[in-house]
């Protein structure tokens, strides 16, 4: 992908703006790969109060640009933090109402923000064995704004997950809170075409922004349901020079940012 | 209890508290030397068919050294549970020994992509993968820390994981709200591997301690592998750090770079290489190739640190100056 300024892959699309979403001074709970790499671009940036939550117990780390960790529960994503805990506590104070934020990925997304990575075809004689949950139910379950960041493919935004790992709004309207889980829920969706919010009272994904050079019809192709537009689709900005500069220190080889 | 709002469905989760604090109460307690080698921690705590709760998580603080030691007595049917699981899951699936995985998540790590081993085996329906969420494995091993038979969260409300679990809900006779009742998990030995021990079983973990202290109370024995053991005096000029007491403690093993090639913070870093090594084997040829990798390094060593003197000193070496480089 490319704009008249400046290339950039649809990774680095993606981390870009999903870092612009994350305001200064909240704490974020991030996993592996791209969430990671968008928190810390968040803080090398315009939010440099974010404080970085790892599932390993791990509070307040000091990222190093290049060093990424290849996990959530090792010395490069430990380094420099303020406090450690135990894993299950970690999860407590999100439980408790600690974390702001909330970034995940996913195999499957359906239309209202619930997430699959855990198997493709049935559960009990599975196509594909995904890795699991690890801690993304958790997140999904008691983060108070989850925010969700994925390529836009038709096999990922489907109309049935194949299992649902992870609560968004369930069935939408007042289901999420029916089911018990009365805090917390999807806030955004980001992907390479667009930004995605939620309906007030339906619950069904939204597309309310778009970036440059997408059309909705392009949106509208990749997503395997119907997807209502907001009265008024903005166009996100694309990447700053800057912004390009910082995240290509941040994972020089690519390793997080492996896409497009 | 509260049974008016718990629905009445038979549960596969069948506890004996009594049973299971029988256990502890029969424990010798007192501070008698546990020091032995892991040959003979194996071979009394270990069984065919036993459940083993592994300490650490992913590549941090693996007890790399037991899970050797279990592949070199050819132990069967073995049940294990773990927050996240990698290569020691694919080492055990290589040799036969492992019939069920309880975790949260299960790969050799991020970089290295799916485990080719666990889609084997868990599409083949030939191993059992029981996916539980983060939190709602801590919860389990924690309600069995505690000695009661489930602890309540919001985590796992409105999945498919509290349903294939069989996880029961319930409406709080307090709040109205509902929760999700995660039953409690009692590990037949858990096994941790840490940074310092005394011969008694007092156990210091520096950094992250992951689930390890649940664990520790929680499992009816347990195995712990140590960098170096120190003297009690040690413990009692900083009772603050114990992390584990030593009347939980059943065996007390000396092993540096027992967590190799999973880190062990402060000390040394995991060694990517070698993981990408084994990696590469897997991707190559498959369960021949974890079978290739256990004959060299596994098998084809007599112990543990005929293994660390095949990585070479060079290579630890190598592996103690990155820790040092990433933690300054």
């Amino acid at each position: 992908m490319s704009s008249a300024e400046l290339d950039y892959t649809k990774a680095e699309l993606l981390a870009v703006m999903t870092a612009r979403l994350l305001e200064d001074g909240k704490t974020i709970f991030v996993g592996i790969g791209l969430p990671m790499v968008a928190a810390l671009l968040a803080q090398l940036t315009h939010s440099p109060r974010l404080c970085i939550i790892f599932e390993g117990g791990i509070i307040a780390p000091e990222l190093k640009r290049g060093k990424m960790p290849l996990s959530t529960n090792e010395i490069r994503a430990a380094r420099r933090a303020m406090a450690f805990c135990s894993i299950t506590d970690m999860f407590l104070y999100q439980q408790r109402g600690f974390i702001d934020y909330g970034l995940l990925g996913a195999a499957q997304i359906d239309k209202y923000g619930n997430i699959n990575t855990s198997v493709i075809g049935d559960y009990t004689k599975p196509k594909v064995r995904l890795p699991g949950s690890g801690g993304a139910n958790d997140i999904a379950s008691a983060a108070t704004r989850v925010i969700i960041s994925v390529m836009h493919e038709k096999r990922r935004f489907v109309e049935r997950l194949d299992f649902r790992t992870s609560p968004g709004f369930i069935e939408g309207g007042d289901s999420r809170i029916r089911s018990g889980l009365i805090f917390g829920g999807p806030y955004k969706v980001v992907t390479d075409l667009g930004i995605f919010g939620f309906n007030k009272t339906s619950k069904h994904l939204t597309l309310e922004a778009i970036h440059k050079g997408i059309s909705p019809k392009q949106v509208a192709e990749n997503t395997g349901f119907k997807l209502p537009i907001a009265e008024e689709v903005e166009e996100t900005k694309p990447p700053t020079q800057e912004e390009l500069r910082v995240l290509r220190e941040i994972d020089p080889d690519k390793v997080m940012l492996r896409g497009g | 209890m509260m049974g008016k709002s718990v629905d009445s469905r038979e549960s596969p989760y069948k506890f004996n508290l009594r049973e299971t604090r029988r256990h502890v109460e029969e424990k010798d307690k007192s501070p008698t030397s546990k020091l032995m080698t892991v040959e003979e921690a194996v071979r009394r705590f270990v069984a065919n068919g036993l459940h083993v709760a592994l300490g650490g998580c992913l590549y941090s603080r693996t007890p790399t050294a037991v899970i050797h030691e279990i592949i070199r007595q050819k132990l069967l049917n073995l049940t294990i549970s773990r927050s996240l699981t990698g290569m020691e899951a694919d080492l055990l699936l290589g040799a036969s020994s492992l019939k069920r995985v309880v975790t949260s998540w299960w790969s050799v790590g991020y970089a290295w992509g799916i485990s080719k081993m666990m889609r084997k085996f868990v599409e083949g329906n030939q191993v059992a993968f029981d996916e539980w969420s983060h939190l709602s494995l801590g919860l389990r091993y924690r309600a069995a820390a505690m000695g009661i038979s489930f602890l309540p969260t919001v985590s796992m409300l409105g999945s498919d994981l509290a349903r294939v679990n069989e996880v029961k809900e319930m409406t709080c006779p307090y709040t109205d709200e509902k929760l999700l009742l995660i039953p409690a998990l009692y590990p037949d030995v858990g096994v941790i591997h840490a940074q310092r021990a005394d011969k008694f079983g007092n156990v210091s973990i520096d950094g992250y301690e992951f689930m390890d202290q649940d664990i520790a109370r929680a499992s009816t024995h347990v195995i712990v592998t140590t960098e170096e053991i120190v003297d009690t005096e040690i413990f009692r000029k900083h009772p603050d750090r114990t992390s584990i007491p030593f009347f939980c403690v059943d065996a007390v093993v000396k092993l540096p770079f027992g967590s190799y090639p999973s880190e062990c913070w402060n000390l040394y870093e995991a060694d990517f290489d070698h993981f990408s090594e084994f990696s590469r084997r897997v991707s190559e040829s498959g369960i021949d190739g974890v079978r290739g990798y256990l004959s060299e390094y596994v098998l084809g060593c007599q112990s543990f640190e005929n293994f660390l003197h095949k990585i070479g000193s060079t290579r630890l070496e190598r592996q103690r100056r990155s820790m040092q480089d990433v933690i300054s």
